[in-house]
Protein backbone atom coordinates (compact mmCIF):
# COMPACT_ATOMS: atom_id res chain seq x y z
CA UNK A 1 0.00 0.00 0.00
CA UNK A 2 1.34 3.53 -0.92
CA UNK A 3 1.88 5.82 1.77
CA UNK A 4 -0.41 8.27 2.61
CA UNK A 5 0.15 12.13 3.87
CA UNK A 6 0.81 11.24 7.28
CA UNK A 7 2.85 7.67 6.54
CA UNK A 8 5.28 10.19 4.58
CA UNK A 9 5.69 12.48 7.49
CA UNK A 10 5.93 9.99 9.67
CA UNK A 11 9.29 8.32 7.48
CA UNK A 12 10.73 11.29 6.90
CA UNK A 13 10.80 11.71 11.49
CA UNK A 14 12.90 8.90 11.67
CA UNK A 15 15.52 11.01 10.03
CA UNK A 16 15.23 13.73 13.32
CA UNK A 17 18.15 13.54 15.66
CA UNK A 18 18.56 15.40 18.91
CA UNK A 19 19.27 18.79 19.28
CA UNK A 20 18.50 19.34 15.14
CA UNK A 21 17.48 22.71 14.30
CA UNK A 22 15.10 22.04 11.86
CA UNK A 23 12.94 23.83 8.52
CA UNK A 24 9.86 22.69 6.83
CA UNK A 25 8.38 23.61 4.34
CA UNK A 26 4.52 24.03 3.51
CA UNK A 27 2.44 20.37 2.45
CA UNK A 28 3.99 17.63 3.79
CA UNK A 29 6.76 18.38 5.35
CA UNK A 30 4.80 20.39 8.31
CA UNK A 31 3.12 17.25 9.07
CA UNK A 32 6.79 16.12 10.45
CA UNK A 33 6.40 17.73 12.82
CA UNK A 34 3.15 15.59 14.52
CA UNK A 35 5.80 12.91 14.40
CA UNK A 36 8.68 14.06 16.84
CA UNK A 37 9.68 10.94 18.72
CA UNK A 38 8.78 11.89 22.51
CA UNK A 39 11.06 12.58 24.78
CA UNK A 40 13.34 13.92 21.47
CA UNK A 41 14.32 17.49 21.52
CA UNK A 42 14.40 19.24 18.14
CA UNK A 43 13.73 23.14 17.51
CA UNK A 44 11.73 24.12 14.14
CA UNK A 45 12.10 27.25 12.41
CA UNK A 46 9.75 29.34 10.87
CA UNK A 47 11.57 31.52 8.41
CA UNK A 48 9.46 34.33 8.81
CA UNK A 49 11.52 35.07 12.09
CA UNK A 50 10.86 32.42 14.76
CA UNK A 51 13.26 29.47 16.13
CA UNK A 52 10.72 27.24 18.28
CA UNK A 53 7.62 26.80 16.48
CA UNK A 54 4.71 25.44 18.88
CA UNK A 55 1.40 23.62 18.11
CA UNK A 56 -1.14 25.46 16.18
CA UNK A 57 -3.34 27.81 19.16
CA UNK A 58 -6.44 26.56 21.06
CA UNK A 59 -9.24 28.67 19.13
CA UNK A 60 -9.59 32.01 20.53
CA UNK A 61 -6.06 32.57 21.00
CA UNK A 62 -5.16 33.16 17.69
CA UNK A 63 -2.52 36.29 17.39
CA UNK A 64 -2.39 38.24 14.33
CA UNK A 65 1.54 38.85 15.22
CA UNK A 66 2.60 35.03 15.42
CA UNK A 67 2.27 33.24 11.87
CA UNK A 68 4.32 30.54 10.18
CA UNK A 69 5.93 30.68 6.76
CA UNK A 70 2.07 29.31 5.41
CA UNK A 71 0.79 32.40 7.13
CA UNK A 72 -0.75 29.76 9.66
CA UNK A 73 -1.33 31.00 13.06
CA UNK A 74 0.80 29.28 15.60
CA UNK A 75 2.14 29.35 19.02
CA UNK A 76 5.49 28.88 19.99
CA UNK A 77 7.61 27.26 22.56
CA UNK A 78 9.47 28.17 26.24
CA UNK A 79 12.74 28.69 25.03
CA UNK A 80 11.55 30.61 21.18
CA UNK A 81 13.68 33.23 20.08
CA UNK A 82 12.17 36.21 17.16
CA UNK A 83 14.29 37.48 14.74
CA UNK A 84 13.88 39.53 11.43
CA UNK A 85 14.25 38.35 7.83
CA UNK A 86 17.62 38.80 7.26
CA UNK A 87 19.11 37.01 10.39
CA UNK A 88 16.26 34.44 9.76
CA UNK A 89 18.01 34.05 6.46
CA UNK A 90 22.04 34.05 7.99
CA UNK A 91 21.03 30.76 9.70
CA UNK A 92 20.00 29.06 6.74
CA UNK A 93 22.58 30.91 4.14
CA UNK A 94 25.25 30.14 7.26
CA UNK A 95 24.73 26.39 7.31
CA UNK A 96 22.96 26.91 11.28
CA UNK A 97 20.12 24.48 10.16
CA UNK A 98 20.64 20.69 10.57
CA UNK A 99 17.91 19.34 7.91
CA UNK A 100 15.27 21.38 5.71
CA UNK A 101 12.11 19.31 4.35
CA UNK A 102 10.86 20.37 1.23
CA UNK A 103 8.16 19.46 -1.07
CA UNK A 104 8.64 19.29 -5.16
CA UNK A 105 7.81 18.85 -8.20
CA UNK A 106 10.50 17.02 -10.10
CA UNK A 107 13.68 15.94 -8.24
CA UNK A 108 16.51 14.77 -11.04
CA UNK A 109 19.49 12.37 -10.51
CA UNK A 110 21.89 14.33 -9.82
CA UNK A 111 19.71 15.90 -7.14
CA UNK A 112 17.97 19.22 -9.44
CA UNK A 113 14.86 20.19 -7.49
CA UNK A 114 12.25 22.20 -9.85
CA UNK A 115 9.66 22.97 -6.99
CA UNK A 116 8.23 26.62 -7.62
CA UNK A 117 7.01 27.44 -11.34
CA UNK A 118 4.79 25.97 -13.85
CA UNK A 119 5.00 28.13 -16.97
CA UNK A 120 2.01 29.33 -17.83
CA UNK A 121 -0.14 27.96 -14.71
CA UNK A 122 1.42 28.77 -11.46
CA UNK A 123 3.82 31.63 -10.85
CA UNK A 124 3.29 32.35 -7.18
CA UNK A 125 7.18 32.76 -6.59
CA UNK A 126 9.96 30.99 -5.03
CA UNK A 127 9.82 32.48 -1.14
CA UNK A 128 12.71 30.90 0.69
CA UNK A 129 12.53 27.66 -1.15
CA UNK A 130 15.86 28.95 -3.33
CA UNK A 131 18.11 30.03 -0.63
CA UNK A 132 16.95 27.16 1.31
CA UNK A 133 18.37 24.35 -0.95
CA UNK A 134 20.99 26.06 -1.69
CA UNK A 135 22.66 26.33 1.93
CA UNK A 136 21.00 23.73 3.84
CA UNK A 137 23.43 21.22 4.86
CA UNK A 138 20.79 18.07 4.41
CA UNK A 139 17.82 18.32 2.01
CA UNK A 140 14.87 16.08 2.07
CA UNK A 141 12.60 16.20 -0.19
CA UNK A 142 8.88 15.13 0.44
CA UNK A 143 6.43 14.47 -2.33
CA UNK A 144 4.56 11.87 -4.36
CA UNK A 145 6.41 9.31 -6.34
CA UNK A 146 4.12 10.14 -9.56
CA UNK A 147 2.44 13.30 -10.51
CA UNK A 148 -1.30 12.99 -10.45
CA UNK A 149 -1.11 11.76 -14.20
CA UNK A 150 1.09 8.97 -12.96
CA UNK A 151 4.07 10.56 -14.66
CA UNK A 152 7.47 9.49 -12.97
CA UNK A 153 8.55 13.01 -10.39
CA UNK A 154 11.88 11.41 -10.43
CA UNK A 155 13.45 12.23 -13.49
CA UNK A 156 16.56 11.93 -15.39
CA UNK A 157 16.80 15.65 -15.68
CA UNK A 158 13.88 18.31 -14.41
CA UNK A 159 11.54 19.81 -16.83
CA UNK A 160 10.54 22.28 -15.29
CA UNK A 161 12.30 25.52 -13.78
CA UNK A 162 14.89 24.80 -11.25
CA UNK A 163 15.12 25.59 -7.98
CA UNK A 164 18.48 24.61 -6.96
CA UNK A 165 21.11 21.85 -8.52
CA UNK A 166 22.99 19.19 -6.96
CA UNK A 167 21.36 19.73 -3.28
CA UNK A 168 18.61 16.90 -2.46
CA UNK A 169 19.91 14.01 -0.45
CA UNK A 170 17.38 11.69 0.04
CA UNK A 171 13.33 11.38 -1.26
CA UNK A 172 11.07 9.93 1.12
CA UNK A 173 7.89 9.42 -1.41
CA UNK A 174 4.42 7.21 -0.80
CA UNK A 175 6.26 4.43 -2.28
CA UNK A 176 10.12 4.24 -1.13
CA UNK A 177 12.84 5.79 0.20
CA UNK A 178 15.65 6.85 -2.61
CA UNK A 179 18.93 8.51 -2.12
CA UNK A 180 20.55 10.57 -4.66
CA UNK A 181 24.52 9.28 -5.29
CA UNK A 182 26.79 10.28 -8.03
CA UNK A 183 25.71 7.47 -10.00
CA UNK A 184 22.10 8.34 -10.22
CA UNK A 185 19.05 7.50 -7.60
CA UNK A 186 19.68 4.39 -5.09
CA UNK A 187 16.28 2.67 -3.89
CA UNK A 188 16.97 2.65 0.02
CA UNK A 189 13.58 1.30 1.57
CA UNK A 190 10.10 0.67 0.62
CA UNK A 191 6.64 1.70 1.97
CA UNK A 192 4.96 -1.32 3.64
CA UNK A 193 3.71 -4.25 0.80
CA UNK A 194 4.96 -2.08 -2.17
CA UNK A 195 6.99 -4.19 -4.63
CA UNK A 196 10.76 -3.19 -5.68
CA UNK A 197 8.97 -3.35 -9.49
CA UNK A 198 6.83 -1.27 -8.67
CA UNK A 199 8.67 1.57 -7.76
CA UNK A 200 11.11 0.80 -10.40
CA UNK A 201 8.57 1.09 -13.39
CA UNK A 202 7.30 4.63 -11.18
CA UNK A 203 11.21 6.03 -11.96
CA UNK A 204 11.81 7.24 -14.83
CA UNK A 205 15.59 8.44 -14.13
CA UNK A 206 18.00 5.60 -13.15
CA UNK A 207 17.50 3.47 -9.94
CA UNK A 208 20.08 1.34 -8.56
CA UNK A 209 18.92 -1.61 -6.79
CA UNK A 210 21.11 -3.78 -4.88
CA UNK A 211 20.50 -6.64 -2.84
CA UNK A 212 17.78 -7.07 -0.83
CA UNK A 213 15.32 -3.61 -0.14
CA UNK A 214 14.18 -3.49 3.34
CA UNK A 215 10.08 -2.54 4.18
CA UNK A 216 9.85 1.07 6.03
CA UNK A 217 9.87 0.24 9.47
CA UNK A 218 7.15 2.72 10.56
CA UNK B 1 15.18 65.26 17.40
CA UNK B 2 11.42 64.75 17.69
CA UNK B 3 9.97 63.21 14.36
CA UNK B 4 6.20 62.27 15.61
CA UNK B 5 3.51 63.33 12.82
CA UNK B 6 -0.10 63.11 13.31
CA UNK B 7 -1.13 60.31 10.80
CA UNK B 8 -0.35 58.35 7.43
CA UNK B 9 -1.74 61.10 5.36
CA UNK B 10 1.16 63.65 6.54
CA UNK B 11 3.32 61.02 7.41
CA UNK B 12 3.22 60.03 3.42
CA UNK B 13 3.82 63.58 2.34
CA UNK B 14 5.80 63.99 -0.72
CA UNK B 15 5.16 60.36 -1.79
CA UNK B 16 5.05 61.01 -5.40
CA UNK B 17 3.95 59.15 -8.79
CA UNK B 18 6.87 56.45 -9.96
CA UNK B 19 8.58 56.69 -7.15
CA UNK B 20 10.11 53.38 -5.35
CA UNK B 21 8.54 52.05 -1.41
CA UNK B 22 9.64 49.50 0.56
CA UNK B 23 7.23 47.89 2.85
CA UNK B 24 7.01 45.40 5.68
CA UNK B 25 5.52 42.40 6.23
CA UNK B 26 5.40 39.15 5.60
CA UNK B 27 2.10 37.91 4.24
CA UNK B 28 -0.59 40.10 6.25
CA UNK B 29 1.12 39.88 9.29
CA UNK B 30 3.26 43.51 10.29
CA UNK B 31 1.91 45.37 7.54
CA UNK B 32 1.90 49.53 7.71
CA UNK B 33 -2.01 49.10 7.20
CA UNK B 34 -2.79 53.33 7.75
CA UNK B 35 -0.32 53.98 5.29
CA UNK B 36 -1.44 51.61 2.85
CA UNK B 37 -5.17 53.47 3.40
CA UNK B 38 -3.51 56.74 2.87
CA UNK B 39 -1.52 55.80 -0.33
CA UNK B 40 -5.02 54.45 -1.73
CA UNK B 41 -6.89 57.49 -0.48
CA UNK B 42 -3.68 59.64 -2.46
CA UNK B 43 -4.15 58.31 -5.78
CA UNK B 44 -0.28 58.35 -6.05
CA UNK B 45 0.73 55.68 -9.71
CA UNK B 46 3.47 54.35 -10.70
CA UNK B 47 4.94 52.90 -7.74
CA UNK B 48 7.26 50.16 -7.72
CA UNK B 49 6.50 48.08 -4.17
CA UNK B 50 9.22 45.94 -2.78
CA UNK B 51 7.69 44.16 -0.42
CA UNK B 52 8.04 40.44 0.54
CA UNK B 53 4.61 39.59 -0.79
CA UNK B 54 1.52 41.77 -2.30
CA UNK B 55 -1.53 40.97 0.08
CA UNK B 56 -4.21 40.05 -0.83
CA UNK B 57 -7.41 40.41 -2.82
CA UNK B 58 -9.07 43.12 -0.12
CA UNK B 59 -6.43 43.63 1.98
CA UNK B 60 -2.93 45.18 2.46
CA UNK B 61 -0.89 45.82 -1.28
CA UNK B 62 -4.22 44.21 -2.55
CA UNK B 63 -6.03 47.69 -2.14
CA UNK B 64 -3.27 49.62 -4.06
CA UNK B 65 -3.11 46.66 -6.98
CA UNK B 66 -6.68 47.00 -7.20
CA UNK B 67 -6.81 50.93 -8.05
CA UNK B 68 -3.39 50.64 -10.29
CA UNK B 69 -1.48 52.34 -8.49
CA UNK B 70 1.58 49.97 -8.66
CA UNK B 71 3.76 49.67 -11.71
CA UNK B 72 6.11 46.97 -10.62
CA UNK B 73 6.41 44.76 -7.53
CA UNK B 74 9.44 43.09 -6.40
CA UNK B 75 8.71 40.39 -3.93
CA UNK B 76 9.22 36.87 -2.87
CA UNK B 77 5.98 35.14 -3.28
CA UNK B 78 2.77 36.46 -4.70
CA UNK B 79 0.51 33.28 -4.20
CA UNK B 80 -3.34 34.40 -2.59
CA UNK B 81 -3.94 37.57 -5.00
CA UNK B 82 -6.39 36.63 -7.70
CA UNK B 83 -6.59 39.98 -9.17
CA UNK B 84 -2.44 40.46 -8.87
CA UNK B 85 -2.28 37.05 -11.09
CA UNK B 86 -4.56 38.64 -13.51
CA UNK B 87 -2.88 42.31 -14.09
CA UNK B 88 0.41 40.41 -14.54
CA UNK B 89 -0.74 37.89 -16.63
CA UNK B 90 -2.35 41.09 -18.65
CA UNK B 91 1.09 42.66 -18.50
CA UNK B 92 -0.79 45.80 -16.98
CA UNK B 93 2.08 44.69 -14.03
CA UNK B 94 5.66 44.28 -13.91
CA UNK B 95 7.02 41.48 -11.39
CA UNK B 96 10.20 40.43 -10.43
CA UNK B 97 10.97 37.59 -8.35
CA UNK B 98 13.60 37.36 -5.85
CA UNK B 99 14.65 34.34 -3.06
CA UNK B 100 12.90 35.29 -0.14
CA UNK B 101 16.80 35.34 1.97
CA UNK B 102 18.08 37.77 -0.91
CA UNK B 103 15.31 40.00 -0.90
CA UNK B 104 15.81 40.61 2.85
CA UNK B 105 19.42 40.94 2.48
CA UNK B 106 19.90 43.10 -0.36
CA UNK B 107 17.39 45.59 1.49
CA UNK B 108 19.73 44.97 4.71
CA UNK B 109 22.53 45.71 2.59
CA UNK B 110 21.03 49.16 1.33
CA UNK B 111 20.95 50.02 4.46
CA UNK B 112 24.68 49.31 5.55
CA UNK B 113 26.63 50.60 2.41
CA UNK B 114 27.09 47.26 0.96
CA UNK B 115 26.61 48.02 -2.98
CA UNK B 116 26.35 44.08 -3.45
CA UNK B 117 27.28 41.01 -2.35
CA UNK B 118 27.82 37.41 -3.09
CA UNK B 119 25.20 34.31 -2.33
CA UNK B 120 24.11 31.01 -3.92
CA UNK B 121 20.38 31.42 -3.64
CA UNK B 122 19.56 30.92 -7.36
CA UNK B 123 22.74 29.57 -9.05
CA UNK B 124 21.49 26.96 -11.68
CA UNK B 125 17.91 28.92 -11.93
CA UNK B 126 16.92 31.64 -14.10
CA UNK B 127 17.39 34.02 -11.13
CA UNK B 128 20.92 33.84 -11.87
CA UNK B 129 20.19 34.91 -15.33
CA UNK B 130 22.36 37.87 -16.50
CA UNK B 131 23.97 38.00 -12.94
CA UNK B 132 28.23 37.39 -12.36
CA UNK B 133 28.96 34.06 -11.28
CA UNK B 134 31.64 33.28 -8.83
CA UNK B 135 33.18 30.60 -7.35
CA UNK B 136 34.11 30.64 -3.48
CA UNK B 137 34.91 28.01 -1.45
CA UNK B 138 34.04 25.33 -3.89
CA UNK B 139 30.63 26.69 -4.64
CA UNK B 140 29.20 28.71 -7.19
CA UNK B 141 27.64 32.03 -5.84
CA UNK B 142 25.96 34.68 -7.82
CA UNK B 143 26.30 38.64 -7.26
CA UNK B 144 22.86 40.67 -5.93
CA UNK B 145 22.90 43.92 -5.59
CA UNK B 146 21.21 46.10 -3.09
CA UNK B 147 18.42 47.96 -2.64
CA UNK B 148 17.54 51.00 -1.47
CA UNK B 149 14.00 53.43 -1.67
CA UNK B 150 12.89 56.36 -1.53
CA UNK B 151 10.69 55.97 1.31
CA UNK B 152 10.31 52.77 3.61
CA UNK B 153 7.29 52.32 5.30
CA UNK B 154 7.08 49.98 8.18
CA UNK B 155 5.51 48.72 11.28
CA UNK B 156 6.26 48.33 14.69
CA UNK B 157 4.63 47.33 18.17
CA UNK B 158 6.42 50.00 19.90
CA UNK B 159 8.04 53.46 19.12
CA UNK B 160 9.02 56.09 20.98
CA UNK B 161 9.43 60.05 19.58
CA UNK B 162 13.09 59.85 18.80
CA UNK B 163 11.74 56.98 15.96
CA UNK B 164 13.42 53.81 18.43
CA UNK B 165 11.42 50.69 17.49
CA UNK B 166 10.45 47.97 18.84
CA UNK B 167 8.68 44.55 16.55
CA UNK B 168 6.67 42.34 18.25
CA UNK B 169 7.20 38.30 17.48
CA UNK B 170 6.97 37.45 14.07
CA UNK B 171 5.51 40.64 12.76
CA UNK B 172 9.27 41.80 12.87
CA UNK B 173 10.42 39.79 9.41
CA UNK B 174 11.24 42.13 6.69
CA UNK B 175 10.52 45.38 8.96
CA UNK B 176 13.70 45.67 10.32
CA UNK B 177 15.80 45.43 7.27
CA UNK B 178 13.67 47.98 5.62
CA UNK B 179 14.09 50.79 7.98
CA UNK B 180 17.19 51.07 7.41
CA UNK B 181 16.92 51.23 3.70
CA UNK B 182 14.64 54.16 3.10
CA UNK B 183 15.85 58.02 2.41
CA UNK B 184 13.05 58.72 4.07
CA UNK B 185 11.96 55.84 6.90
CA UNK B 186 7.72 56.15 8.27
CA UNK B 187 7.08 54.36 11.40
CA UNK B 188 3.34 53.35 12.43
CA UNK B 189 3.12 51.72 15.50
CA UNK B 190 1.01 50.58 17.56
CA UNK B 191 1.93 52.47 20.56
CA UNK B 192 3.85 55.16 20.75
CA UNK B 193 5.71 56.52 24.03
CA UNK B 194 8.16 59.82 24.66
CA UNK B 195 11.86 59.17 24.50
CA UNK B 196 12.85 57.31 27.47
CA UNK B 197 10.17 54.94 27.81
CA UNK B 198 11.70 52.44 26.12
CA UNK B 199 14.27 49.78 27.53
CA UNK B 200 17.44 50.96 25.57
CA UNK B 201 18.46 47.22 25.50
CA UNK B 202 15.39 46.12 23.42
CA UNK B 203 15.30 48.42 20.77
CA UNK B 204 15.42 46.70 17.10
CA UNK B 205 15.05 49.26 15.04
CA UNK B 206 17.27 52.55 16.26
CA UNK B 207 15.83 55.89 15.62
CA UNK B 208 19.07 57.04 13.16
CA UNK B 209 17.13 54.97 10.69
CA UNK B 210 13.50 56.59 11.09
CA UNK B 211 12.90 59.75 10.43
CA UNK B 212 8.82 60.16 10.53
CA UNK B 213 6.45 58.27 13.03
CA UNK B 214 2.96 58.19 14.21
CA UNK B 215 0.47 56.52 15.95
CA UNK B 216 -1.43 53.96 13.96
CA UNK B 217 -5.17 54.03 14.85
CA UNK B 218 -7.69 51.39 14.30
CA UNK B 219 -5.76 48.62 12.79
CA UNK B 220 -7.87 45.74 11.96
CA UNK B 221 -4.67 42.81 12.03
CA UNK B 222 -6.56 40.76 9.81
CA UNK B 223 -5.25 37.18 9.85
CA UNK B 224 -4.86 34.97 6.12
CA UNK B 225 -4.94 31.68 7.92
CA UNK B 226 -6.56 31.11 10.95
CA UNK B 227 -5.47 27.71 11.88
CA UNK B 228 -6.41 26.63 15.59
CA UNK B 229 -6.12 22.76 16.88
CA UNK B 230 -8.44 21.32 18.53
Amino acid sequence: MPLDKNGIAKRIAQELHNGYYVNLGIGIPTLVANFIPEGMEVILQSENGLLGIGPFPLKGEEDPDLINAGKQTITYIKGAAFFDSSTSFAMIRGGHIDLTVLGAFEVSEQGDISSWKIPGKMVKGMGGAMDLVASAKNIIVAMTHTDPKGNSKLIKSCTLPLTGVGCVKRIVTDLAVVDVTNDGFKLIERAPGVTVEEIASKTAGKLIIEGEIPEMAL
Amino acid sequence: MNKVVNDAKEAIRGIADNMTLMLGGFGLSGIPENCIAALVESDVKGLTCISNNAGVDEFGLGLLLKKHQIRKMISSYVGENAEFERQLLSGELEVELIPQGTLAERCRAGGAGIPAFFVPAGYGSEVADGKEIREFNGKMHLLEHALTADFAIVKAWKGDTHGNLIYRHTANNFNQAMATAGKITIAEVEELVPAGTLDPNQIHTPGIFVQRIFQASSLEKRIEFVTTRS
